[in-house]
């Protein structure tokens, strides 16, 4: 089953009502997706076009427009190594290497496990942490062949489970929006009053 | 002393002109244009790919760049999206401008395979005309190209090659925009963009065959025409498609005497450019290896082939025969399928012979009574505040006309009230959908009518209904004193009356229609199972295939003693006649023809009729002469002339020149008002499903089957009901269940419809697989009938 399930079906609802257009939460419902089966599936496609009223090619199409979007399974930890100038002039492409060997596939693979992929990166706004990665989006920097085996072994183990939850959930704390602050159902075109910023009083 | 002249007033400044210069020319411009579209009425042409006049701009391409004075020098700027300014100076060739063109080109041409001797477009494609007319003329792009696998097909009938793709965003934007089928849509980002469908989610869109015609390139190709041609091979006419009773225009284009292509061709009142895929494609039917070739008669239980003048005096003999009896003894159905002239000949015909039973609408139609109320045009109903519909499915049956309504809901704010018994392809842009069991229509109306809501909406402004046959299965008279209703709540109304066969508003102007108060198809076709018809003339009709009532017509057919068909092919109706006459297809005759909204215009003839087939309207002539009645035709021209001096509606159209391009209207008869019907409908058993029948794009209709890149989409025959009646019955989607109604069981599958209310069961008409037919019984009301599970 991958389309979304009862209690993410709910959440969705709760999401789709904090935008004036159903398709507005587009990219959080993918999120949420992607969090419950670590990847986009075709149905999850399918179901969020059912859900805010749209052809599942034109979620497809928003999907594929964003790199954080898997279409494919992946590991339960994406390791992102960087790539580009300070990290390759810091020993990012041994780097590379050295994990290629360590977990027995190439860049862009994942294990037979299921546990890890592993992918180049362009530049993770780290320069000065060369030579950088990132699992499942979050850092590791000045890394060193030896650390990357610490840090692949202490995940497999489970060790680092509080700081990296497995791939497709973007924050453990779930941000939630009190219902009385959501913007409101009401289209762009629709609104008459100029808004609160514009608005010297109101901004007091 | 000298007399001065009072100082006049100044003209007041037409607030929506504004003034402009291209080029040092000076231009006038409506407020809120694009520079784009007002140079197009110069001599003045700008390069471009995406801009297209019936979308919304989005400035992809770039192509279209030129210069705007402003105070600090001359800018660049996107003419297809900024619009004019009073004052403003646009320059569209300088050298600045050249440059920048040349850049986007080259630039455009950077990935493009240039494959132009084995691409389709080549020869019509704006890329290649417009390298050459405003492109660098050779490229220093010396890298490997990007490379798609090479053409892949996103529909039955559409094929995409990605590498050709320039990502204008025109096919995209029409199938979300213009069709409301977004299932083309740009994927991935960059370098790897590209136009997909989703993963086995066909491109399957009524309409799909526009993203052809309007594609800058040679991305999209349609089947029907892969490598049959080269533009420069092609030959090509302006016409209007008959198809159904739109009357979209088109070109009409043949090679080597063979059609190979229909186009859309823009004209205000009606298209717009657009064809649907059924019209566009079903040209396919007339080069058909089964169409005739020569008149066929019955020898024995065979049809063999015959010469025209032996089968004309055939023909003379059996109607004269009949005739000696009694004038109501032949009877003519159908016309409606030809041309205004074709229905005049046999109308005329018809009264030398004094045949009154004569009908071009086969007993899915409207009482011409409807035609005589204050009608609009297609234009007045999408200009109209409030557009209430009590008509089939618009999208299924008339397609491009759908367009203009969900244009005119979308985009200009009409507001639609759809009264319907299922949900059609216009529900999801309605204002408000009113559902209603099939026979309770004129109460749901008044009711609905009354309510404060609606009378506010009414009260709004212009209301135009439109009016046809939404259910197969349900006697006309409920459809009238619906309109009774809303022409009582709102009497300023006007009518639109959609009838879906393509030239059934001029058959029955020029005359194919019941005259002195004889019967209507129907009653011809009882009349005819009773025995008392003794010669029938098919005038390219197949109501064995196209009659709701299969039973009647097949007791009509056993006890007609002669069956006279005038057609292009051998269909279920002709099969056992006793004569059939090959006549000329569309794309082989002229003439003028009669849309919905009573427009007349010109179809033209582009290639040679098959065989000896010849038109309608030719052998009505001939037999004419045959019969000894001589209708004194000598010509097409001379045939127009007396139906343009003779019928008032067709006198607008008396200078042929006015039946080109826009066409021009009917001439409309002093409103009357419609008369009260009455009738009561039976109460459904709480067990039993009231039926609605109707039309899908595609079903087996002739052109349909002979069609072979349309014939594969035909779906089977099925059954629709609500998911919780599924539930009921006791069985799954996809289950085969028995439907019954009056002894008459078929078994067919069954299937879900969200769209449909309890209680109430649709079944698409003439599909492939079981015959539905046996169900419908036209002399009742409405059908009730059965499901059960089988065990
Ligand atoms: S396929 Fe044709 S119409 Fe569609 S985006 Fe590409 S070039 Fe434009
Ligand atoms: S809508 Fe009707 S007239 Fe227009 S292209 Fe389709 S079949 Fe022809
Ligand atoms: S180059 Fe690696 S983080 Fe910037
Ligand atoms: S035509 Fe103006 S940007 Fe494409």
């Amino acid at each position: 089953m991958s389309r979304l399930n009862d209690a993410n079906i709910k959440l969705a609802r709760e999401i789709i009502a904090r935008y004036p257009r159903p398709k507005s939460a587009l990219i959080p419902l993918l999120h949420l997706s992607q969090e419950q089966n670590g990847y986009i599936t075709r149905e999850a496609m399918q179901h969020l076009g059912e859900l805010v009223g749209v052809t599942s090619a034109e979620v497809y199409g928003t999907a594929s427009f964003y790199e954080m979007f898997k279409f494919e399974p992946v590991g339960k930890y994406l390791i992102n190594i960087c790539g580009t100038m300070s990290c390759a002039l810091m020993g990012a492409h041994e780097l590379m290497h050295h994990a290629e060997k360590k977990l027995g596939i190439k860049a862009g693979g994942t294990t037979t496990d299921g546990v890890f992929t592993l992918a180049h990166a362009e530049c993770q706004a780290a320069c000065t942490e060369a030579p950088t990665l990132q699992v499942n989006y979050r850092y590791r920097l000045r890394v060193t062949p030896d650390d990357l085996d610490r840090l692949i072994d202490n995940l497999r183990d489970g060790k680092l489970n509080e700081e990296f939850p497995p791939h497709g959930v973007l924050s453990k704390v779930r941000q939630s929006i009190d219902a009385s602050r959501a913007v409101g159902a009401k289209a762009p075109e629709d609104v008459n009053e100029s808004p609160v910023w514009l608005d010297g009083k109101a901004a007091l | 002393m000298t007399i001065v002249d009072p100082i006049k007033e100044a003209a007041p400044v037409d607030p929506n002109v504004v003034n402009i210069t291209i080029n040092d020319k000076p231009v006038v411009a409506r407020k809120g244009e694009l520079i784009i579209a007002a140079a197009d009425r110069t001599e003045d042409f700008i390069p471009r790919f995406c801009y297209h006049p019936r979308m919304s701009p989005v400035g992809m391409c770039r192509q279209c760049l030129v210069e705007v004075e402003t105070p600090r020098g001359p800018m660049m700027v996107v003419s297809c999206m900024t619009p004019v300014a009073e004052g403003q100076v646009v320059r569209t060739a300088t050298d600045g401008v050249k440059k920048a063109q040349e850049g986007v080109l080259e630039l455009l041409l950077a990935n493009h395979p240039l494959d132009c001797p084995v691409c389709d477009k080549g020869g019509e494609c704006p890329l290649q005309d417009q390298a050459f007319s405003h492109g660098p003329g050779e490229s220093r792009f010396v890298e490997e190209k990007r490379h798609y696998e090479k053409p892949i097909a996103i529909s039955d009938i559409v094929y995409l090659d990605r590498e050709r793709c320039i990502l204008c965003d025109r096919c995209t934007r029409f199938a979300d925009e213009v069709a409301g089928d977004a299932l083309i849509t740009f994927t991935s980002r960059g370098n790897d963009t590209q136009v997909l469908t989703f993963p086995d989610e066909p491109f399957s869109s009524y309409f799909s065959g526009n993203t052809v015609q309007i594609c800058p390139v040679g991305a999209l190709t349609a089947k029907p025409y892969r490598f049959k041609a080269r533009p420069w091979d092609l030959e090509q006419t302006e016409s209007t498609c008959t198809s159904c009773s739109v009357g979209c225009r088109t070109v009409v284009q043949s090679s080597r005497d063979e059609l190979v292509r229909y186009q859309g061709v823009d004209i205000d009142p009606v298209n717009w450019g657009w064809l649907c895929d059924r019209g566009r494609y079903n040209f396919e039917s007339v080069n058909s290896p089964d169409r005739l070739t020569s008149p066929l008669m019955k020898n024995g239980s065979e049809l063999v082939a015959t010469s025209w003048s032996v089968a004309l005096e055939n023909a003379a003999r059996m109607i004269r025969l009949a005739l000696a009896q009694s004038t109501n003894n032949v009877a003519i159905l159908g016309g409606a399928r030809g041309t205004n002239e074709d229905a005049f000949a046999w109308a005329m015909l018809a009264d030398k012979l004094g045949i009154n039973q004569r009908d071009a609408q086969l007993g899915d139609g409207l009482s011409p009574e409807v035609f005589n109320l204050a009608q609009a045009t297609i234009d007045e109903t999408c200009a109209a505040k409030t557009i209430i519909l009590l008509a089939p499915d618009v999208k299924e049956e008339l397609p491009v006309l759908y367009l203009r309504l969900r244009d005119a809901a979308q985009k200009r704010k009409s507001r639609i009230i759809e009264f319907s018994s299922r949900n059609s392809g216009l529900t999801p842009y309605v204002w408000r959908t009113v559902g209603f069991e099939p026979g309770n229509q004129a109460q749901i109306v008044r009711e609905a009518l009354a309510t404060p809501e609606m009378k506010e909406q009414i009260a709004r402004g212009e209301v135009v209904v439109v009016v046809g046959r939404s259910n197969l299965a349900e006697s006309e008279v409920f459809t009238l004193q619906a309109l009774g209703e809303v022409l009582s709540a709102v009497p300023s109304a006007k009518v639109l009356p959609v009838l879906r066969r393509g030239n059934v508003r001029g058959a029955v102007a020029a005359g194919l229609t019941p005259k002195d108060n004889s019967g209507d198809a129907i009653d011809i076709l009882n009349a005819a199972a009773a025995g008392k018809i003794e010669c029938l003339i098919l005038l390219g009709v197949d109501p064995m295939a196209d009659v709701a009532d299969s039973g009647l017509v097949q007791r009509a057919f056993t006890q007609v003693k002669n069956v006279i068909s005038i057609d292009t092919m051998i269909n279920s109706s002709n099969r056992n006649a006793d004569l059939v006459l090959p006549a000329a297809a569309y794309g082989e005759k002229a003439g003028t023809t009669t849309n919905l909204e009573g427009r007349i215009s010109n179809v033209a003839q582009k290639i040679t009729p098959r065989g000896t087939s010849r038109p309608d309207w030719m052998i009505a002539t001939e037999l004419s002469i045959a019969l000894g009645v001589d209708i004194g035709v000598s010509s097409l021209e001379d045939l127009n002339e007396k139906l343009v001096n003779s019928v008032v509606a067709f006198a607008p159209s008396s200078d042929a020149k006015s039946t080109h391009g826009d066409g021009v209207l009917m001439a409309r008869e002093t409103p009357v008002t419609i008369s009260g019907v009455a009738s009561k409908v039976t109460d459904r058993n709480a067990y039993n499903y009231r039926l609605v029948v109707s039309r899908t794009m595609y079903d087996s209709a002739q052109s349909t089957i002979a069609s072979p890149s349309l014939a594969g989409i035909i779906t089977e025959a099925a059954i629709f009901v609500n998911p919780l009646d599924l539930a009921r019955i006791g069985v799954t989607e996809g289950a085969n269940v028995r439907v019954g109604a009056d002894g008459t069981n078929i078994v067919i599958a069954i299937k879900a419809d969200n769209g449909i209310n309890r209680g109430t069961a649709w079944l698409p008409f003439n599909h492939t697989g079981v015959d539905i037919r046996p169900l419908l019984n036209i002399a009742s009301d409405v059908v009730d009938v059965r499901i059960e599970p089988i065990k």
